[in-house]
């Protein structure tokens, strides 16, 4: 089969693993195609994409993007800052108002929980999530496993730590998903007080050393603390985390194996990663956000194919 | 079902001969030649002819294989976005003799989706088109092959169907196949 499950790409909890592997093999010849001299190819010819961004994103929606362009498609962006939202426009309005434009697809990210899912209910064309709130960025699980794929041969087996502020994050929710379905054995590192209460019933280890952590993986994704979405305090101070839960160079050549490094960006250097640790040959970061547009590429056709 | 016998092993093998004097009739010594097979099914019979031909002249020939997946005109006409096979092309087209090679031309929707493709690499100076069967009267497309293994009269119900021994099968054998009506 070369057609995935669903309609739309919510989040990575209703995709199946066979999803996820037609997704990364399309991947794969998107990435020899980003990678040619011409990198365009003619594919979404006849598709309009509207990017509807709510909440703030570089590499995201630059990301999107680029996939959609290399894919021919005609694209739309939209930010809250410069629109009709502002004179307070409701979400379903908004995006009925841009859909009525003959738009077939649309990139959302939401600062709440479960947007891109009541659009779906409501609307017919295509909806991929590119981040709703704390809950899940698909996107970005997908690129973070497909290059640890690369890196390491497979996902299945290998043992992931994610570390920093997994309470706040959609990107460590979606990954635990994409882990799991993949067979990976999957860690969770933070202060307590930044780690859910109940995810050890999503199947994942809980530790609060960070070089336990790092001892015991074979990938480490490390995770921005987002002080925008902290409304109280949840450790004394930005030093003091940097130094219980920072990792620099040393720490990582103290470990008697190679690991390998990765973050989602954007990187508060200095406090989840030194400048060493995230420029060192551990680190695959630029790789991730490489692989980024091939991945996108991948969705974007899947879904597109399917109507 | 009926299974209508187009070429056997023996024959194959003498068709195969022949295109591969026609090619070094037309290019003799292959200096400025490439080979493209098409995928997914056009690189086997690619490599056969390949590997007959480098023995022949006694030369290594760029050979690469071509994906033509994302540059289709049937994209969201379909039920199923096709599967996109391995594009490999470690050389440079621009300015070469491209061969192109395919196990059927039908429609010649997938040979224009091709030359579209391949343009993504160089523009090559001349492009030819090499296949074992070409069905007669069925194209959608003014394209017509330059190397024709057999010509074989069809209706558009039927299906060809090349079997070779490099995809798995027993025996090099192509059958022409009535679908059940």
């Amino acid at each position: 089969m070369s057609k995935l499950s669903q309609r739309h790409l919510l989040g990575i909890k209703n995709l199946t693993r066979q999803d996820l592997e037609l997704i990364f093999e399309t991947a794969d010849n998107f990435k020899d195609v980003i990678n040619r001299p011409i990198k365009k190819v003619p594919s979404l010819r006849d598709v309009t994409i509207a990017n509807v961004f709510f909440e703030n994103s570089t590499r995201t929606r630059l990301s999107f993007e680029l996939a959609e362009k290399r894919l021919s498609a005609d694209v739309v962006n939209f930010s809250t800052s410069t629109s009709s939202v502002k004179k307070g426009e409701t979400l379903l309005d908004t995006v009925n108002n841009i859909l009525a434009m003959k738009v077939d697809m649309v990139v959302m990210r939401h600062a709440s929980v479960g947007a891109p899912h009541f659009l779906a209910k409501h609307i017919k064309a295509n909806i991929i999530n590119a981040g709703d709130g704390t809950h899940e960025h698909p996107t970005q699980a997908l690129l973070d496993t497909f290059s640890i794929r690369e890196k390491l041969g497979t996902v299945e087996g290998k043992k992931i730590a994610i570390i920093g502020d997994i309470l706040h994050s959609r990107v460590a929710l979606s990954n635990i998903f994409a882990l799991k379905k993949l067979g990976a054995e999957v860690m969770v590192c933070g202060p307590p007080t930044l780690l859910p209460k109940y995810i050890s019933s999503l199947g994942v280890m809980v530790e609060w050393d960070v070089k336990k952590a790092l001892a015991w993986c074979d990938v480490a994704n490390v995770l921005r603390i987002q002080l925008e979405r902290q409304q109280i305090k949840y450790f004394p101070s930005l030093r003091e985390y940097s130094l219980y839960y920072g990792i620099n160079k040393k720490i990582l050549d103290d470990l008697k194996k190679d690991i390998v490094l990765m973050h989602p960006g954007p990187i508060n250097r200095g406090v989840e990663l030194t400048s060493d640790a995230a420029d060192s040959h551990h680190s695959i970061i630029l790789d991730q956000v490489e692989n980024g547009v091939a991945i996108r590429m991948a969705v974007l056709y899947l879904l597109a194919g399917a109507n | 079902m009926q299974k209508k016998l187009v070429l056997d092993s023996n024959q194959l093998d003498i068709t195969l001969d022949r295109l591969c004097q026609q090619l070094i009739e037309a290019h003799s010594h292959f200096s400025d030649s490439v080979i493209l097979g098409m995928q997914p099914r056009g690189i086997f019979l690619a490599e056969l002819i390949h590997a007959k031909l480098e023995k022949l002249v006694k030369k290594k020939i760029p050979l690469g294989y071509l994906d033509t997946t994302f540059h289709r005109d049937d994209f969201r006409r379909r039920e199923i976005p096709a599967k996109a096979s391995e594009t490999r092309v470690n050389f440079m087209i621009e300015g070469k003799n491209v061969i192109l090679i395919d196990d059927v031309l039908f429609t010649g929707r997938t040979v224009r989706a091709a030359l579209d493709a391949m343009i993504a690499f160089g523009r090559p100076s001349k492009v030819e088109l090499l296949v074992l069967v070409d069905r007669k009267y069925t194209r959608d497309l003014p394209i017509s092959a330059d190397y024709v293994g057999r010509y074989v009269d069809t209706l558009e119900s039927q299906r060809v169907l090349v079997e070779l021994e490099a995809q798995g099968y027993r025996q090099n054998k192509i059958w022409l196949i009535n679908k059940d009506k």
